[in-house]
């Protein structure tokens, strides 16, 4: 079940987006999409969450034309960055909130979805908080909770779009790493977006260095540092402060 | 840019502007004046009557049934207020059609037109023989002089207040919840019910309490279609007028302190309720 | 084909929105508008503008252009004076004073005219004095003024203190810091920043002054050719069954109340944020 992106276009009316990015994605991988703002990994990310729309390109994903199927239907899990919890509902039910929409037949029990989500309320290290509120959490608390709610589905797939920016340093290199040694228990394909590159390559299987809607260069953290392909990535990853040893 | 140090005089923290004293006394003269005394000389004038002879002038049938239809009549009209409200806010905000900026512009009509004028157009367009009420009539359904009229007159002049309280906040939902309960499987109409409706709904009771206690009080735009019979289809207004006419301050003083207390009641828990629903942002 | 972005609602379902939009407007607003200008064209223009150049119906329009002539400065000098009060200075109690200027908002009208006649009316607090003195208050212009003043009380006061509030003290305590005085700082830098806020509060004022129908319909006593604003003559004339004149004069309240809409439209738009748009659209 891996992931092929076949070169994919987006225009917005002054710049395009995306031009021409293919990739593919092996199943089980973490794949992080690199680059500065205004590369188009978020724009690359929505449009694999159904969010956005290409211009032109194919995704096939599962046997299927990706880009034909709804976003309520591709169970694509999506954690935003700035959580986008729903303020109303408890943590609990923010949680749940995936599995209580579904159409009758396919909803599970009541008690089946409380189990589910005291089950991943463990998973993520918030126990006990799932009367709570979202505004009574700390940011990383509602990151978790985010998390949480996009596993709740079981996705087959997980996008992440810059999931740590909004907290400060040292709760970011816990989460990620949090995050990482998740991903190595439950295996999903993960993709997500950032702009940190010290992130991206701590954790990711995958790296994709993006920039001005194109992929520069494709391959493990490893490959990139030790062989930036163009100048751009050579660049990207100076200023980065890691210490390549470029060409 | 003071010359001489500020007093820390407790209720007031001294500024660099002059003329506070002169600003301020000014404006408590003139809302004395014109609000403060006018209204401390209603609330002081039902007891002429003694205490139970106010109670005696709220309870009498005539009283009751005129607040009653009042209240009532108020309260259907605010319900639908908030219905149409709604539909009204989300597609303005939300949606481009024809004609947008002028229906934007209209809905503040009633607002801007006297009651008078609404009064006798409503009249002139439910009535028996007249554009909606004739066709109307020949369903069965009697508009005009009924209490049905009356809450027509009361939703057409409640209805700029929950659509102009609900349209900013419409307007600062951010996409991020709606496109994460997609994410998560949600149709529109779970999305909308679930998600989008417990953040409106705060709004939605201010702008509904805001139709209500407008209603409560109309006069104007009532009586040309209400018909006017006691116990039937008299509204509390109206029955403060005829009791000036027949020179019984007390009693009209007392129907008015009634109204306002009971508006009072009915207003300020569901402002409470109201701002406890907001506050879990 | 694009397919629908999912936080677009079904294309049925915005097609019954804006339906339901358009169509409540249409019934609720667009139609009373449209029996008012036909039932006054009913009988032809002669008709029209025999009605219109009536004695009493003339001195009407005098009376309502006097009332709004006097009411309008007197809450505009208020209105101006309680927003400078509380955006400028620190002090406690300013929530306190808000409401209270809020109150007339929540007040029905009848009560509005009711609390005047309980003072000035012949049973009033004064009444045996102004009788001795013959002086007239109810039944006469002052009480008709009066009245008017009260309901368009809070107009201007509630467009301007968001405003200058949100303004801050920063431009005038500038001002007084480079030499000049409050009254300086106040026309020279404050009145500037205002002066769109103000012209939409006036406009608001008037609207209400002149149609205000309930308050004055209890302090008028109805005299003919003395004391009927407009709104009151209308009533005069429907209750007359002379239905070409009533609609006649509520069509000029009508198109009153559309060239208010437009202007208040444009304010809106071209200059939002000078009004403090907050609580607006």
């Amino acid at each position: 079940m891996s992931l092929v992106v076949e070169n994919i276009r987006k225009r917005f009316s002054t710049h395009p987006a995306l031009d021409g990015v293919s990739f593919t994605v092996p199943q089980g991988a973490f794949v992080a999409l690199l680059g500065p703002s205004g590369s188009g990994k978020t724009t690359l990310l929505r449009i694999l969450g159904g969010l956005e729309y290409p211009d032109d390109g194919v995704v096939r994903f599962a046997d299927l034309n990706w880009l034909t199927v709804p976003a309520r239907e591709r169970r694509a899990g999506f954690v935003f960055q700035h959580y986008a919890l729903f303020r109303y509902m408890t943590v609990a039910q923010n949680i749940a909130f995936g599995l209580s929409v579904r159409p009758r037949r396919e909803r599970p029990s009541r008690a089946q979805i409380g189990r589910r989500v005291e089950s991943l309320l463990g998973l993520v290290q918030l126990e006990g908080l799932g009367k709570r509120y979202p505004s009574q959490l700390s940011g990383g608390q509602r990151q978790r909770v985010a998390l949480a709610r996009a596993l709740a589905i079981e996705p087959r797939m997980l996008l992440l779009d810059e999931p740590f920016g909004a907290l400060d340093a040292k709760v970011r290199k816990d989460l990620r790493g949090w995050l990482r040694s998740l991903h190595e228990r439950l295996g999903i394909t993960s993709i997500f977006v950032t702009h940190d590159q010290e992130e991206a390559f701590a954790i990711a299987d995958l790296v994709a260095v993006m920039n001005a809607g194109k992929v520069e260069q494709y391959g493990t953290p490893q490959e990139v540092r030790a062989a930036p392909k163009t100048p751009f990535v050579a660049d990207f990853l100076d200023h980065g402060g890691m210490d390549a040893s470029r060409l | 840019m003071t010359t001489a140090a500020p007093r820390a005089t407790g209720w007031r923290k001294p500024g660099v502007l002059p003329g506070f004293k002169l600003s301020l006394g000014f404006t408590l003269f003139y809302l004395s004046l014109i609000v403060l005394i006018p209204l401390a000389a209603l609330f002081l004038r039902p007891w002429t009557l003694g205490l139970g002879g106010f109670w005696a002038e709220v309870t009498s049938p005539r009283v009751l049934a005129a607040l009653k239809l009042s209240f009532g009549a108020a309260a259907i009209a605010a319900a639908i207020n908030s219905i149409l409200g709604l539909v009204i806010a989300w597609t303005m905000v939300r949606y481009r059609f024809p004609f947008k900026r002028l229906v934007d512009a209209l809905v503040d009509l009633p607002l801007a037109l006297p009651t008078a004028v609404a009064g006798i157009a409503l009249g002139a367009l439910y009535g028996p023989h007249e554009w909606l009420g004739a066709p109307l009539l020949a369903y069965g359904i009697k508009v005009a002089y009924t209490p049905l009229g009356i809450i027509v007159a009361l939703t057409f002049i409640g209805l700029p207040f929950v659509v102009r309280t609900l349209q900013p906040v419409i307007a600062e939902l951010g996409m991020d919840a709606e496109e994460a309960a997609a994410t998560l499987g949600a149709s529109r109409l779970q999305t909308f019910i679930r998600v989008i409706f417990p953040t409106l709904a705060p709004a939605l009771l201010t702008g509904t309490v805001l139709a209500f206690a407008r209603a409560v009080g109309e006069y104007g735009s009532v009586i040309f279609i209400a018909g006017n019979l006691p116990m039937v289809s008299e509204i509390a207004p109206l029955l403060i007028i005829i009791k000036l006419e027949q020179y019984d301050y007390a009693g009209a003083a007392a129907i008015a302190v009634a109204m306002l207390t009971v508006s009072l009641a009915i207003v300020l828990p569901l402002n409470i309720i109201q701002a406890r629903l907001s506050a879990r942002r | 084909m694009t397919p629908r972005r999912p936080t677009e609602d079904p294309v049925a379902a915005r097609f019954c929105l804006i339906a339901a939009t358009i169509g409540i407007v249409f019934l609720f607003l667009i139609m009373p508008l449209a029996v008012v200008f036909s039932q006054a064209a009913a009988k032809g223009g002669a008709a029209l503008l025999a009605s219109l150049s009536d004695e009493d119906t003339l001195s009407a329009v005098r009376l309502t252009l006097v009332v709004a002539a006097i009411a309008v400065p007197c809450n505009l000098v208020f209105g101006i004076c309680a927003a400078w009060t509380i955006s400028k200075y620190d002090f406690r109690g300013k929530a306190v004073l808000i409401s209270l200027i809020d109150l007339p908002f929540s007040v029905s009208p009848v009560i509005s005219g009711l609390v005047f006649v309980l003072i000035f009316g012949m049973q009033g607090w004064f009444g045996p004095w102004l009788r001795e003195h013959e002086i007239r208050i109810i039944f006469a212009l002052p009480g008709i003024v009066l009245a008017t003043i009260f309901v368009t009380f809070p107009f201007v006061a509630r467009e301007l203190i968001p405003l200058m509030t949100d303004q801050g003290r920063d431009e005038e305590e500038a001002a007084i810091s480079l030499g000049a005085t409050g009254l300086q700082a106040f026309f020279r830098v404050t009145l500037p920043n205002i002066k769109w806020g103000l012209l939409y509060g006036v406009l608001l004022c008037n609207a209400r002054a002149m149609g205000e129908f309930g308050a004055v319909s209890v302090v008028s006593g109805h005299i003919r050719g003395q004391t009927n604003t407009m709104p009151l003559q209308v009533e005069v004339l429907y209750n007359d069954y002379n239905f070409v004149a009533a609609f006649a004069v509520a069509s000029i309240l009508a198109l009153l109340a559309l060239i208010t809409l437009a202007l208040k439209s444009v304010l809106e738009w071209r200059y939002a944020d000078e009004i403090a748009a907050t609580h607006r659209h």
